[in-house]
């Protein structure tokens, strides 16, 4: 039994048919053909499938697509300004915030999750809010240099 | 190598070329590949640590709607080799080690059958409907206890120990006479899952008009892997082309031949359509290598000055159910880079290899030097402590001497160029040491626990000569300028995370006066790069650079001899300088790289036997290995009432000889450490009396989050390798051997007082609230 959704993804309406035990992050990588979100595991705890549900960080592989009827998706691909990166990608790249680049699209978008949240973070608090994400390349010190990063960058544009 | 003006790549830090695509999500690893016609493979996994296999009974699967396939291992047995291992191990035994088991499993997740299917949700449901009778065997799981006799985990072996490998230098007996300190410890680097985030995933297609076929994989090792498919498949080697795409991160788990590299290549050629397998977690758990898992018991004799004479050293490796491709090679590492940092003369070691019923152990980043760095650096503290001398002192009268290089271990490896108590030095400017030892007395009184670490090391890396490796140790490298001078660097390393598009891109930038951005890595592609042997052993940069350095070289010979023609001068006197070719002191008299490169194609005025076209192919053949070294500081604090240890400080003091790219430097640094933690506090490979991985998944093994992990402080000394032209040693790995003995000297450091001398690994809450708490 298939059942239909639409869904909003980096602003571009798809209504499709699918089947309801369907997650997200394959809707995301399977039906949309957008890879960018990853999948490190099957236990919801690596974080690499992390995007943006109407505006706050899940992990896809936790939610079915049908959830997702109706609502506005952004995954990595979508987060830049066309040709202008996002400054989290900026300062991910500034930092040497990853090495492989698995984890990055997820990391990216749980960091964003914690700007919202914490518009001015301190160290400890950018690693308690990334905790749901893991990364075996960079021992996270450089993750935690560009959220800082990107923190300023961002602070500074919206003052 | 030589640049004739002032390097401004090497050396600078510049961001890395291949991040735009991994930032934005425009980069294809294995699992985002969908190639028309794809159909999906599942593989069914042993439940039984140890099981003759009574039957099977593929029919439910077979017959479910979308299921294109199921195979056995016997369905498979004649289409499909062995897989391989490459060693030089003297009376190895090789028991059989097949794509899919047949008749008996001998580790949980041992592959017994596979499904090829339409969409990957159907080859998932059709593996339930596979019915196999399973009758279970004693299983394997003590590796004392598998060392000394039966139960086998190949009967038919009639022992489990697959290799000894008996080492002797100097006189050691003679050390232990009448040496006025002898100790004794058991030493244990436990069984750890390497947990690269991108789980394996292979994808096959056969082309059958070229007779060709395509594999993509998540390997470090494409072109190993290319030939070892030929072999295993039966078909020629040229019609078999083996893609790295983006590679999600390796520590050695990747460089293997894995059972579903061959298999989906099989099926795909049998089906006609391509097929793509990609592991769960729990696979990359259960079927994909682990590391370290070795036993040491260690004899130490030492003078009352705190000089390291002589150690015996027995050491039990657990293999795991069977070879994987270097699985015995590891430990022999070990043996090799036992004396460390130091002058030991005298060191007998009897290594045993032994099987058990669990997953094969293979490399997992540093393969076998964290071991015995691990090993070593314990020892000098156990030295320090029975001497009451300090162990950063009783490192400086054990050190090989800056004088000593190139300097000749008593296991007979030479190694090429150091400064180790340089190392120290600088660690003692950044560090208040005496400050640090005086806090620690001071807390003590108030009954707080605070430890110092200090852990050297001396890395093996550049792997290395060819004759020291199971299959080749050299590197290649095709450099092309094309017409339009775009600069095309073909090498035969195949990096995952390491930043060579940026560092090799560096390196030609200086070499040739020309952008970064003029400059185009290709790797990973054994049809668009012919020859190569793949990232692994830190050798990247020190093998793959040089041989990029080679074919530079040409390159510029070449392009100094035309602009000599152009400008009528003798070659010798032309040089490089940003985009252009001048005479020396003349500036003025000078030609474009471009007209270089426009001649060299038009060809209608070379000089007399220069040929048309300008590239270069060359293959670098190390001479010896290189051996980074340096000194890691940490301090720990241990919760009195919890036990939970927390790092305060930790310093590094890394030497890999020339650096590149010091950013890129300072993330393997750091990712290593973080991998070195990770063993020394959190991760440890548990498997119950039955043979069950009871660290299955990531609920159970605790892959540090970043809130686990402090921030490193990082130092360089420079001390150049004469082994290569670059001058770099390589630096993949120093991070993960430098750390564990750092960490763990501190741990034990912080409860000394309390009569403590060893702790093993991982130092968990619960084990030292034990220690802390039965002291009290
Ligand atoms: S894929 Fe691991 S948390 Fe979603
Ligand atoms: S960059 Fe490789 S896992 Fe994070």
């Amino acid at each position: 039994m298939n059942t239909s959704v639409s869904i909003a993804v980096n602003g571009t309406p798809h209504d499709s048919r699918i089947e309801p035990r369907l997650l997200l992050v394959h809707y995301l990588r399977d039906v949309l053909g957008l890879t960018g979100t990853h999948v490190g595991c099957e236990t919801s705890l690596c974080g690499s499938c992390t995007v943006l549900l109407d505006g706050r960080a899940v992990k896809a592989c936790t939610v079915l697509a049908a959830q997702a009827d109706g609502a506005e998706v952004t995954t990595i691909e979508g987060l830049a300004d066309g040709d202008e990166l996002h400054p989290l990608q900026e300062a991910f790249w500034e930092e040497h915030g990853l090495q492989c680049g698995f984890c990055t699209p997820g990391m990216i978008m749980a960091a964003h999750q914690l700007l919202e949240d914490h518009p001015d973070p301190s160290e400890a608090e950018i690693r308690h809010g990334l905790e749901g994400n893991l990364c075996r390349c960079t021992g996270y010190q450089n993750i935690v240099r560009a959220v800082r990063r990107a923190a300023d960058a961002m602070g500074a544009a919206s003052s | 190598m030589a640049t004739t003006t002032v390097p401004k790549q090497i050396g600078a830090r510049v961001r890395r070329k291949e991040d735009p695509r991994l930032i934005t999500g425009a980069s294809t690893y294995t699992d985002d590949l969908k190639l028309p016609g794809m159909a999906y493979c599942t593989v069914l996994r042993s439940p039984h640590a140890h099981a003759r296999i009574a039957s099977i009974d593929t029919s439910g699967a077979e017959a479910t709607k979308g299921v294109l396939r199921v195979v056995t291992g016997r369905d498979v047995q004649e289409a499909i080799g062995g897989l391989p291992v490459a060693h030089k191990i003297e009376g190895l035994l090789e028991p059989p080690h097949r794509v899919l088991a047949i008749d008996e499993v001998r580790y949980v997740g041992d592959g017994v059958a596979a499904v090829v299917a339409e969409d990957p949700s159907t080859a998932r449901d059709a593996l339930e409907r596979i019915e196999v009778e399973y009758e279970e065997l004693e299983a394997v799981v003590d590796v004392e206890k598998a060392a000394a006799g039966g139960p086998f985990v190949h009967e038919e072996l009639g022992t489990n120990v697959a290799f000894t490998f008996p080492f002797e230098a100097g006189d050691v007996d003679g050390a232990f006479q009448d040496a006025p300190v002898v100790l004794r410890q058991r030493i244990v680097n436990q069984r750890q899952i390497p947990f690269a985030v991108e789980p394996r995933a292979v994808a096959a297609r056969f082309d059958r008009g070229h007779r060709k076929l395509e594999i993509w994989s998540s390997t470090q090792i494409p072109h190993l892997l290319r030939t070892q498919l030929s072999v295993m498949l039966g078909i020629p080697e040229h019609s078999v082309r083996v893609i790295a795409p983006e590679v999600g991160g390796g520590f050695g788990s990747k460089l293997n031949v894995y059972a579903e590299e061959a298999l989906v290549g099989h099926l795909a050629r049998e089906l006609g359509r391509p097929v793509k397998w990609t592991a769960t977690r729990t696979e990359g758990f259960q079927a994909t290598i682990h590391g370290r898992d070795q036993l040491a018991d260690v004899e130490i004799a030492a003078s009352e000055d705190g000089v390291l004479h002589g150690m015996r050293v027995k050491l039990l490796q657990d293999l795991g159910a069977y070879h994987q491709l270097l699985t015995p090679v590891i430990p022999t590492l070990t043996v090799l880079m036992l004396p460390g940092a130091y002058r030991l003369r005298n060191l007998q070691v009897e290594l045993k290899g032994v099987f058990t019923d669990k997953t094969p152990t293979d490399a997992y980043r540093g393969a076998g030097r964290p071991e015995a760095n691990f090993i070593i650096e314990r020892v000098l503290d156990l030295i320090a402590d029975a001497t009451g001398i300090d162990p950063i002192e009783v490192r400086r009268r054990n050190f090989f001497p800056a004088d000593a290089f190139p300097a000749d271990t008593c296991t007979g490896l030479t190694y090429d160029s150091g400064n180790y108590q340089a190392a120290v030095d600088l660690l003692l400017e950044t560090v208040d040491y005496d400050a640090l030892r005086r806090e620690q007395a001071q807390r003590r009184e108030r009954g707080e626990l605070m430890g110092i670490g200090v852990a050297c090391y001396v890395e093996i890396c550049g792997l290395g000569p060819s004759a020291a490796l199971p299959a080749g140790g050299w590197e290649a490298c095709t450099l092309e300028v094309r017409r339009t001078g775009r600069v095309v660097v073909k090498t035969g390393v195949s990096p995952h995370g390491q930043g060579e598009e940026t560092t090799f891109s560096q390196i030609v930038a200086d070499a040739l006066g020309v952008g970064l951005n003029d400059v185009e890595i290709a790797h990973g592609d054994t049809d668009y790069v012919p020859e190569g042997i793949g990232t692994f052993g830190s050798r990247a940069q020190a093998v793959g650079g040089a041989a990029l350095s080679m074919a530079l070289e040409d390159v510029r010979d070449k392009s100094r001899k035309i602009a000599g023609h152009l400008l009528e001068a003798d070659p010798e006197d032309v040089v490089f300088d940003e985009g252009k070719l001048h005479i020396r002191g003349a500036p003025d008299r000078a030609v474009g790289f471009q007209d270089v490169v426009t001649a060299a194609y038009m060809a209608d005025d070379l000089p007399e036997g220069v040929e048309p076209g300008l590239a270069s192919t060359r293959f670098f053949e190390p001479s010896n290995f290189t051996f980074p070294f340096g000194v890691h500081l940490c301090v720990v604090d241990i919760d009195p009432d919890t036990g939970e240890p927390s790092i305060r400080r930790y310093v590094a003091v890394d030497d890999c000889g020339n650096v590149i790219n010091p950013m890129i430097v300072d993330g393997q640094i750091h990712g290593g450490v973080a991998q070195a933690i990770a063993q020394s506090l959190y991760e440890q490979a548990v498997y119950d009396a039955d043979g069950q991985l009871v660290t299955g998944s990531l609920m159970d093994y605790a892959v540090p989050r970043a809130s686990y992990l402090p921030s490193y402080e990082l130092r360089r000394t420079t001390t150049p390798t004469p082994v290569n032209p670059l001058g770099a040693k390589g630096v993949g790995e120093a991070g993960t051997i430098a750390g564990n003995p750092c960490v763990m000297n501190a741990v034990v450091d912080a409860v000394s007082h309390l009569g403590i001398r060893h702790v093993d690994m991982p130092a968990t809450p619960e084990k030292l609230w034990r220690i802390i708490t039965e002291r009290d």
